[in-house]
């Protein structure tokens, strides 16, 4: 059964053993990654288009060609699906050697010919040399490159990789990560990675896909969903650390703002007319969209939305420090930023010091109240 | 020494392998990676001939296989010949005996095999036979090994079953086992010690065989 090219799409519905209900879609030449905690469904979602799961329901379309659709009874084999499947323990065949474990996803070829094409695709992944060691006998991150080039050598229709980079170490894993961004601009098929790091995520994909308790909470570009998370839920999932309870006030469409009251604050956010004048709304900023005035000389940016408040928490990290501030007139939960540690010295934060900051307006992001039925 | 019974032991023993051996690979990778209702029950039967009396199994064996059982009566219409006190029921009272050497090894060796590495084949488009015979069998190996000469070794060692199926018939069912008791009872010693002592060393060969394969391949895929 053929379908117009778009990609990879599935929706995916089952109630156990883990319940999912979600829809994804990954044109080719893209990445896409699924993001959640343990236990949010991701790699389920991945199994289901490898078809290694049976959903109840759900049809999954790939490059055209449907390989599940369940109120028709269509339900492709695993070996029947262009898959190229790089799994989280890497899964390769322990007795067999590196250039043998790419052979034997070359299909029914000629000897020589599977030979011939399994070392281009070592070469790809810059293992020329280690063709004949047994998997026993590379590193995990020799091991991963064997699993991305027998994952390539079915010339699959969509890549899935599986928390690939979750079993080697930091310095391997940066390496693995730009040998990954390169080999994607010689691919042309969806590439969907499955991740519980959202840095992994935002470094190497084009899209992502909140996942949680098996549904998708917001699906859209890195930048997008980091500035503006759907829910509390995403926020709290994308370690939002700055997320607040105020009311909508008013909105100036000429002035392009929205007041929203914060405790004893007015804030001015950008114009967000989705929620309506006196609704209760939960509202978010990056730590990076709160600005540090300097104590030395003002600037016209310290009107904005300015707040007082004392230094309660002063972690370095690395080159920049994590500052926490109990906010004047709001006990209950601190405001974080963080600031590169020469502009902590220069203003001499301490623990018990004084600061005023300015929350960008800009960066003041409106979402609908906290219903408490998520929790990360 | 007699010849007659040490080949016909041998032949017997050769004849259970090749049977039980597909039996042992089939049922084995079914029960190490199937979960279904009664599956506890199945395994336990399958078991049974390991704590059952040689002479019990050996009784319902007869019963079943005998002229006046349906099998029986059905073989004898089908061949022209009885089952019991034959070559060809000893061979099936044999394969039953022999069931639990066959399939036990075999089943934790398949259960060794990470589930992950089965699905990864499948992933890589492999038919579900190229499967069995690249990837699960070369690492099942050693089970499948261990299965074999458990079940040649057993077969040349059992006594009580074929007496009781097979009887006493030389160059037809009196094995390498059944003739040393006939010596010891006919007080040649001579005879009989010959004898357990070529049984003796096949079985220590086998063996010792058997585990030298098995602890290199087991060097060699470390």
């Amino acid at each position: 059964m053929r379908e117009p090219d778009s990609g990879l799409a599935a929706r995916i519905q089952q109630e156990t053993p883990i319940s999912l209900d979600t829809s994804i879609a990954c044109p080719p030449d893209e990445v896409l990654a699924l993001v959640g905690p343990s236990g949010s469904g991701k790699s389920t979602v991945l199994r289901c288009i490898a078809g290694l799961n049976r959903p109840t329901r759900g049809r999954i379309v790939c490059r055209g060609e449907v390989w599940l659709d369940t109120e028709k009874g269509v339900r492709v084999a695993p070996r029947h699906r262009r898959v190229g499947m790089v799994f989280q323990s890497y899964a390769l065949f322990p007795h067999l050697t590196a250039i043998e474990n790419v052979m034997e996803a070359l299909g029914d070829r000629s000897r020589a010919t599977r030979r011939g094409e399994a070392r281009r695709l070592l070469d790809l992944v810059h293992l020329a040399g280690l063709e004949e060691r047994k998997p026993g006998a590379l590193s995990g991150g020799q091991q991963q490159r064997v699993a991305v080039a027998r994952a390539l050598a079915r010339d699959p229709e969509v890549l899935l990789l599986d928390e690939p980079f979750s079993a080697v170490d930091k310095a391997t894993r940066q390496k693995l990560y730009r040998e990954l961004a390169e080999l994607r601009q010689k691919l042309r098929m969806p590439v969907v990675l499955v991740t519980h790091d959202l840095d992994e995520a935002i470094l190497l994909a084009d899209r992502l896909c909140i996942l949680h308790r098996g549904r998708t909470l917001q699906e859209g570009a890195p930048f997008e969903i980091l500035a503006r998370p759907a829910s509390v839920d995403v926020a709290r999932l994308i370690d939002l650390r700055n997320v607040f309870e105020g009311r909508v006030i008013e909105h100036r469409a000429s002035a392009g703002i929205t007041r929203v009251s914060w405790g004893p604050y007015v804030l001015e956010a950008k114009y967000q007319p989705a929620f309506a004048e006196g609704e209760t709304v939960a509202w978010a900023i990056q730590t990076a969209k709160v600005i540090l005035h300097r104590r030395d000389r003002p600037s016209r940016g310290d009107r904005e939305n300015p707040i007082g408040g004392g230094v309660e928490e002063f972690i370095p990290l690395g080159e920049t420090a994590s500052v926490a501030m109990k906010v004047d007139g709001i006990p209950e939960l601190p405001l974080f930023m963080s600031i590169p540690l020469h502009v902590a010295a220069r203003n001499r934060i301490a623990l018990g010091e004084r600061v005023t900051v300015s929350l960008l307006a800009e960066g003041i992001h409106l979402m609908p109240p906290d219903t408490g039925a998520g929790g990360a | 020494m007699d010849w007659s019974a040490f080949g016909l032991s041998l032949e017997l023993a050769a004849w259970t392998v090749a049977l039980l051996l597909p039996v042992g690979i089939v049922v084995g990778r079914f029960l190490a990676w199937r979960r279904f209702r009664g599956k506890g029950f199945v395994e336990a039967a399958l078991a049974l001939p390991l704590v059952l009396p040689p002479t019990v199994l050996g009784y319902y064996v007869l019963v079943i296989l005998g002229d006046n059982s349906p099998i029986g009566r059905a073989y004898e219409t089908l061949v022209g010949q009885s089952l019991v006190f034959t070559f060809q029921g000893l061979l099936v009272a044999s394969v039953i005996v022999n069931l639990p050497f066959a399939i036990q090894p075999t089943q934790r060796a398949f259960e060794a095999v990470p589930i992950e590495v089965r699905e990864a084949a499948a992933c890589c488009g492999m038919s579900q036979w190229r499967i069995l015979w690249r990837i699960e069998l070369p690492l099942a190996w050693r089970g499948v090994l261990t299965a074999i000469v458990l079940t040649f070794a057993h077969t040349i060692g059992e006594f009580g079953v074929v007496l009781m199926v097979g009887g006493n018939i030389p160059g037809e069912t009196k094995t390498i086992a059944i003739a040393i008791y006939d010596r010891v009872q006919a007080l040649d010693n001579a005879a009989a010690g010959l004898m357990s002592a070529v049984l003796l060393i096949i079985s220590l060969t086998a063996i010792g065989l058997a585990f030298a394969a098995t602890s290199s391949i087991g060097r060699r895929n470390a």
